[in-house]
């Protein structure tokens, strides 16, 4: 990010503007990935004249930065009329996308309604491994050859690339492809629990050892040992840091409607549907609650020495129960960085641990004498 | 620029803009560079119809906005407008430009 970019977010932060938004148009999607979080099926999308009021609403409220999401955006028939209104009303415009559905003409159109950067997920630069993780035969192929469409206009592309157990091995390989196609590069080792709260995806997270490897690989963290070193004691000004951004200076709309945090933080605070954006991002409850949140308010994580450097996610905290509370797929990364278990990780493992099979303790006393014994406790 | 020849000024098709503040904050299309324009070039670019002249703009708008020598402004503001064309955020011709964007919208 540049440092005026940052210079411009903290003024936001300072004003109470929502600078960013993700606005997906659709959950409908043409691959079926093994790790998604999404529920496919259509339940009632905003139509192109409510995502045309909402966009207005948007500009009207202060976002600049706008991401189209999904789902897959060019499943929408009007997704063009829908990027041509949000050109009109001059938002900063990034796509994400698998970009099966774009050849040269869309490509044009991209670059004519100055679309900022559009970023594609690619999982391997072995056809078998995207394909098996998208679902679909000849994935890898075309998504590649939209890349070059979209360069071949100028146009900025982005491949993030989503690690799992899948395709842990491949993450060199793609680095390399998109360096081959001039694409930018972008790594994802968390896989989140599905929107609904189903955990059962998080399994697809590579394990510990895979993470402990890919932190130390300087071609990606740079300096390892500054990257793996430990974490400086939480001083008083990161006990009182934000989390992150949701709900402070970006938030998440849903094709249905309804406004969160952030794409990866499920707690409803209104529908655009039923409210103007702007009266929910001033007046929700719920985002009130969100950004009282300071991380020295936080259980376990304000004790933690990762306190200072740990990446958190509210919302993944959230998914766990608590949005007080840790984000142990976060705990488990500060975890492989550094080999210093985060307080939760410890809890945890406390926890888990099995009984012991003898305990000693006092036993009260069973006569009138001040009788005390050893008993065994299975 | 001869000081006979009318310069037109229209906002670029392909930026992205929001007023910030007092501030607003525009990014190229061309070369996704940031800028942030003070009030002064903020009222000069949300002017940038493509209809109206240069010196239009700056006798109706700036000299009444703000206390300063027409011909300095003028000045100015042509200076302004050259720097912000090089950059892609406007358009500058000898003639009206068509299409106008919509006025930028934003938090003050």
């Amino acid at each position: 990010m540049s440092a005026l970019l940052q210079e411009m977010g903290d003024r936001a932060l300072r004003l109470g503007v929502p600078f960013s938004a993700q606005l997906d148009l659709t959950y409908r999607c043409n691959e079926q990935c093994v790790h998604c979080y999404l529920d496919h099926d259509d339940h009632g999308e905003m139509t192109t004249v409510e995502i045309k009021n909402l966009l207005k609403e948007m500009a009207e409220a202060g976002v600049f930065i706008l991401t189209f999401s999904g789902g897959e955006i060019f499943l929408r028939k009007d997704f063009f009329e829908i990027l041509e209104c949000a050109r009109d009303l001059t938002f900063c415009i990034k796509l994400k996308t698998n970009a099966v559905l774009i050849r040269e003409a869309q490509a044009a159109r991209l670059r004519d309604l100055g679309v900022q950067s559009v970023q594609i997920s690619i999982y391997s630069h072995r056809p078998e491994v995207h394909d098996a993780i998208t679902k679909v035969k000849g994935s890898l192929r075309r998504s590649i050859a939209a890349i070059r469409f979209l360069k071949s206009q100028g146009l900025k592309v982005i491949m993030a690339n989503v690690l799992m157990t899948g395709n842990m091995q491949d993450y060199h390989g793609v680095r390399a492809l998109a360096e081959e196609l001039g694409a930018e590069y972008t790594l994802d080792p968390t896989i989140t629990p599905m929107m609904d709260g189903d955990r059962s995806i998080v399994d697809l997270n590579a394990g510990e050892s895979a993470l402990r490897e890919l932190f130390r690989d300087e071609m990606f963290v740079g300096n390892a040992e500054e990257f793996c070193a430990p974490p400086p004691p939480p001083d008083a000004e990161s006990m009182s840091s934000l989390p992150c951004s949701a709900g402070h200076t970006a938030c998440y709309i849903s094709p249905y409607g309804e406004f969160y945090p952030c794409v990866q933080f499920p707690l409803s605070c209104g529908n655009v549907r039923q409210q103007r954006f702007i009266d929910i991002w001033r007046d929700s409850e719920q985002l009130k609650e969100v950004r009282s949140i300071r991380l020295k308010d936080l259980s376990g994580c304000s004790q933690c020495a990762h306190g200072s450097t740990c990446t958190r996610c509210p919302g993944l905290a959230f998914m766990e129960g608590n949005m007080r509370g840790p984000s142990t797929a976060d705990c488990e990364k500060s975890f492989a960085r550094t080999g210093i278990p985060s307080v939760n990780l410890l809890a945890k493992k406390e926890k888990a641990a099995p009984p012991r099979l003898v305990q000693i303790q006092l036993v009260p006393a069973i006569t009138g004498n001040r009788l005390s014994g050893i008993g065994a406790v299975a | 620029m001869e000081t006979n020849k009318k310069m037109y000024v229209a906002r670029s098709p392909r930026i992205a803009a929001r007023m910030l503040g007092e501030e607003m904050l525009v990014m190229s299309g061309h070369d996704s560079t940031l800028f942030t324009l003070n009030p002064t070039a903020t009222i000069l670019w949300q002017a940038a119809d493509g209809a109206t002249p240069l010196d239009e703009i700056v006798e109706r708008r700036i000299c009444t906005e703000f206390e300063v020598k027409p011909e300095d402004a003028m000045r100015d503001a042509e200076e302004l407008a050259e720097n912000l064309a090089q950059h892609g955020i406007l358009l500058i011709s000898e003639q009206p430009i068509a299409k106008p964007d919509a006025p930028v919208q934003g938090q003050r």
